[in-house]
């Protein structure tokens, strides 16, 4: 059976955006993935608004440190009170962007800068350089990605994070280096432990001052000759990103990270190699990459769709899209960030997030097939994330004992309701199931039927959609 | 086809679990049985980064002293076990244990290039990784991987927990995580959730992922809360949530359910500031249901057959801050509890406090060998092909 025409569109926007929004359901059916597409990319076209949450206080004191002129001379008490604001700030920031994800015509955009944000991991708890790498990541998203990587590199959040800051001529650190090629370039295999001690000595130098601002220190820079994959100068670190850039495989392992985040897990290697070959000749175009896969046949193939692990969350995002709905205390989000496993701003290490299988484990699974449920009846709930103690700082727990927390969430649903009106009674269930799951097989219709409230048709909707994201299908996109 | 046979040879004890599996799974079910004497482990873990030198203290040590004129433990006040060596005052019941040969105390535990951010590091410690490469499955989750192909549920390793820690997340199989037995068992309990399970048939290999995943639970779920109930333990524990915890693994060692290693965490130790009297509450909490959990293991003839291991991200520096606390360390001493311990008391020499590197000790075992030990030894396991490679092995289990 060919695959309908709305079934393609919504394995586009689970894709290239964060799921259909309760408003498109009548469009679905008929317009083509061609024009679908086209929309996101001019929705997505213009500059961004810099996200920025960090408080005022928080600016003052920031002011009061340069006023200070050195960190050091901040008292333990001080340190402390700037590292408290970094965290709750750091929270704003998490939930502002969560809500551009769910708002934002701009889909595309922030689907691209959630990839990249789990590509440059960075894991640094200071808001000024965490707003100002979220604001590179989302400004290059589809643009160019050697500017992307160029301003991600010269970012003070990943030199911090990173040890470039300590990297000096007398005492060259790795890190910085080796991440550089290990992760956000060219993959393991391409490069020799020689090419990754050169390399470190080119970065020597770059930093960031009490600003923020990036910052050459030529007298920490080694201004001796480095040979660098097979190149012999006196290179700085510009002229190694360049050398990066020069590699095919760079356009690689770029490309197949893409694939496998955007199309499948599952790699196709033919169709990376000309996708990479065309991404190389480019000139590293990422929006002509992604014009490439999201016009492509292929990309709308029975095997791709419906079979990739949603993350957690693309899955709150997804539910938040489809039921519009307001949350009295939205820092519950953060509570189910950290049950589920993606705390956004807090990747697990500079690697990003596995992703695929490793989001699923037996309670993290409950959990998920819960969350609808628990947001559309703000009920009451017992559960309780592990602590983080980069984030903790030697507080101690306040209370060890799990209490239960309480949703208050206000639900839309005239407007879910609204959404369904031109569907008819008979087809309606059948609709719905398409609506909301992206896989081949779905529910059983007479199971599903002994679940759903059939007292209105408000009701029927009500509870179908719930039932519904309830499932492991609903996991999948 | 996602599975192999020879995964589901041994499905479902239960006849209730039957009814849950998937159609799909269903062909394959057969029983097995836990053999009697089962060794178990259980890994305690420290969050926050335990200041071992305060912990295990090196009570002639003027160097000790003299960096900590007000944080070090005077000799007095120490639990002496050795001629330098004393235990932290809470930790009285650790001093029993030590007299009666049931506690080994490893030293220096640590691991080449330290990373003082405590998630980086646990991160290290629980993928059992170098700390320059990273490594998405647990070394528990992998000794599942290697050790139970077979097997049909995912409670051969559970964690006391509502959230499962990277150590018991393996490539193919993964830990289960619950607070407690009967709140497991009432949120998998939705009528729901076992009827399109049950009506599951073969999808795509991500759908199927996912059913056997629910299938595991909602069958695990009943499985464990039966476990649960067979053996209530009688012994009375402290009302402290590690009591609490220490209980549901005990009620669950002495039921037949096959669990092997049992994790559960402590914390948080990360006593930057007014460290003893967040220490002391903590090592009361842990001294104490540890005692209560030897004591109704001693006394159903099962301390043969368990044994704790204790471990923290790092230890912390030599010297103490300016706030009565100490900052991010690196090596740090482990506790081993149980009635099979081959080795007692002091393991290894005391960290040298006059060797140090920027005011941090220089590990001397790296914790590596200390899981391929507890691998092989305790749990019989490929050591080798869990950690990736071969480490060198103790004999103090």
């Amino acid at each position: 059976m060919p695959l309908s025409n709305q079934l393609k569109n919504q394995h586009l926007l689970w894709r290239a955006a964060f799921g259909p929004m309760i408003e498109n359901v009548n469009q679905l059916p008929d317009v083509s993935q061609k024009e679908m597409y086209k929309i996101l990319l001019k929705t997505s076209s213009e500059k961004p608004f810099a996200l920025n949450v960090a408080a005022n206080s928080y600016d003052g004191l920031i002011k009061g440190i340069q006023d200070l002129g050195r960190m050091q001379k901040l008292t333990q008490e001080q340190k402390k009170q700037l590292r408290k604001q970094s965290v709750d700030d750091i929270k704003n920031l998490n939930l502002a962007w969560l809500n551009e994800m769910i708002n934002s015509e701009a889909q595309l955009r922030e689907k691209m800068s959630l990839f990249w944000h789990g590509h440059f991991a960075c894991r640094v708890v200071n808001i000024f350089f965490q707003q100002q790498l979220l604001t590179v990541i989302r400004e290059n998203a589809l643009g160019n990605f050697g500017d992307l990587l160029r301003q991600v590199s010269k970012s003070p959040a990943m030199l911090s994070f990173l040890n470039n800051q300590q990297n000096r001529k007398q005492h060259p650190n790795e890190n910085f280096a080796r991440e550089v090629m290990e992760l956000f370039t060219m993959g393991r295999g391409n490069y020799t432990e020689e090419d990754v001690k050169e390399g470190a000595r080119s970065f020597t130098g770059w930093g960031f001052n009490l600003k923020g601002e990036f910052i050459q220190r030529p007298f920490q820079h080694d201004n001796g000759n480095k040979t660098f994959l097979g190149k012999t100068g006196n290179f700085d670190g510009d002229d190694v990103i360049d050398i990066i850039l020069e590699q095919k495989a760079t356009a690689k392992f770029i490309t197949q990270k893409i694939y496998k985040f955007f199309v499948n897990d599952q790699v196709d290697h033919h169709k990376i190699e000309s996708l990479a070959e065309g991404f190389y000749q480019s000139n590293y175009d990422l929006q002509k990459l992604m014009n490439e896969i999201f016009l492509s046949n292929w990309f709308y193939d029975e095997k791709n769709i419906g079979i990739r692990i949603k993350s957690p969350v693309e899955l709150m995002v997804g539910v938040r899209r489809l039921i519009p709905m307001e949350l009295e205390r939205p820092e519950a989000q953060l509570l189910f960030q950290r049950v589920l496993g993606q705390v956004l701003f807090y990747p697990p290490n500079v690697a990003g997030w596995p992703g695929g299988k490793n989001w699923i484990d037996s309670s993290a699974l409950m959990f998920r097939m819960r969350l609808p449920q628990l947001l559309t009846n703000s009920e009451e709930f017992l559960i309780a994330p592990k602590d983080d103690d980069d984030v903790m700082m030697g507080k101690e727990g306040v209370d060890k004992m799990v209490k239960p927390n309480q949703l208050n969430v206000n639900v839309d649903w005239a407007s879910v309701v609204n959404g369904f009106n031109k569907i008819n009674r008979e087809n309606l269930q059948q609709r719905m199931n398409d609506i909301v799951l992206q896989t081949k097989n779905s529910i059983n219709p007479n199971i599903l039927k002994r679940y759903l409230d059939n007292t209105s048709r408000e009701s029927f909707i009500k509870s179908s959609v719930v039932e519904l994201m309830s499932t492991p299908e609903y996991q999948l996109c | 086809m996602l599975f192999k046979r020879k995964e589901f040879l041994q499905i479902g004890s239960l006849a209730s679990a039957s009814l849950m599996m998937p159609k799909f799974l269903k062909a394959f079910e057969k029983t097995t049985l836990v053999p009697p004497g089962n060794k178990v482990m259980v890994v305690l873990q420290f969050s926050g980064g335990n200041d071992g030198l305060n912990t295990v203290i090196p009570i002639r040590n003027d160097i000790y002293y003299k960096s900590r004129p007000k944080l070090g433990i005077k000799k007095d006040q120490a639990l002496q076990i050795t001629d330098e060596a004393g235990l932290n005052p809470a930790l009285t019941f650790f001093k029993e244990l030590f007299d009666g040969g049931s506690l080994g105390i490893m030293n220096n535990v640590g691991y080449p290039n330290p990373d003082r951010s405590h998630f980086r590091s646990m991160d290290i410690w629980q993928s059992a990784s170098d700390s320059n490469e990273y490594v998405t499955t647990g070394w528990l989750g992998r000794y599942l991987d290697a050790q139970c192909s077979g097997c049909d549920k995912p409670t051969q390793a559970l964690e006391i927990d509502d959230v499962l820690s990277l150590a018991l997340k393996g490539e193919n199989l993964k830990g289960l995580a619950l607070r407690d037995p009967k709140k497991l068992y009432s949120t998998s309990n939705e009528r729901y959730f076992k009827e399109i399970n049950a009506a599951h048939d073969h999808g795509e290999a991500a759908a199927d992922y996912l059913y056997k995943t629910l299938s595991e639970t909602l069958s695990s779920a009943d499985y464990i809360y039966e476990q649960s109930k067979r053996h209530p333990s009688s012994q009375s524990y402290p009302a402290t949530q590690l009591g609490k915890n220490l209980k549901t693994i005990c009620s669950l060692i002495l039921s037949d359910i096959n669990t092997k290693v049992y994790y559960v965490s402590l914390g948080s130790f990360d006593t930057h500031v007014n460290q003893e009297n967040q220490q002391k509450r903590l090592f009361t909490e842990l001294n104490d249901a540890i005692s209560a959990f030897v004591k109704d293991l001693k006394s159903n003839n099962r301390f043969e057959d368990v044994a704790i291991m204790t471990f923290s991200e790092f230890g912390r520096r030599v010297a103490q801050n300016a706030s009565g606390g100490t900052d991010h360390g690196t090596a740090n001493n482990m506790f081993f509890i149980g009635g099979g311990l081959k080795q007692k008391g002091l393991l290894n020499p005391m960290s040298d406090l006059s060797d140090l590197n920027e005011g941090d000790l220089k590990y001397t075992v790296d914790f590596k060998s200390v899981y391929a030990t507890l691998l092989h030894n305790w749990l019989g396991a490929d050591d080798e092909k869990i950690l990736g490679k071969k480490q060198e092995r103790m004999n103090f289990i």
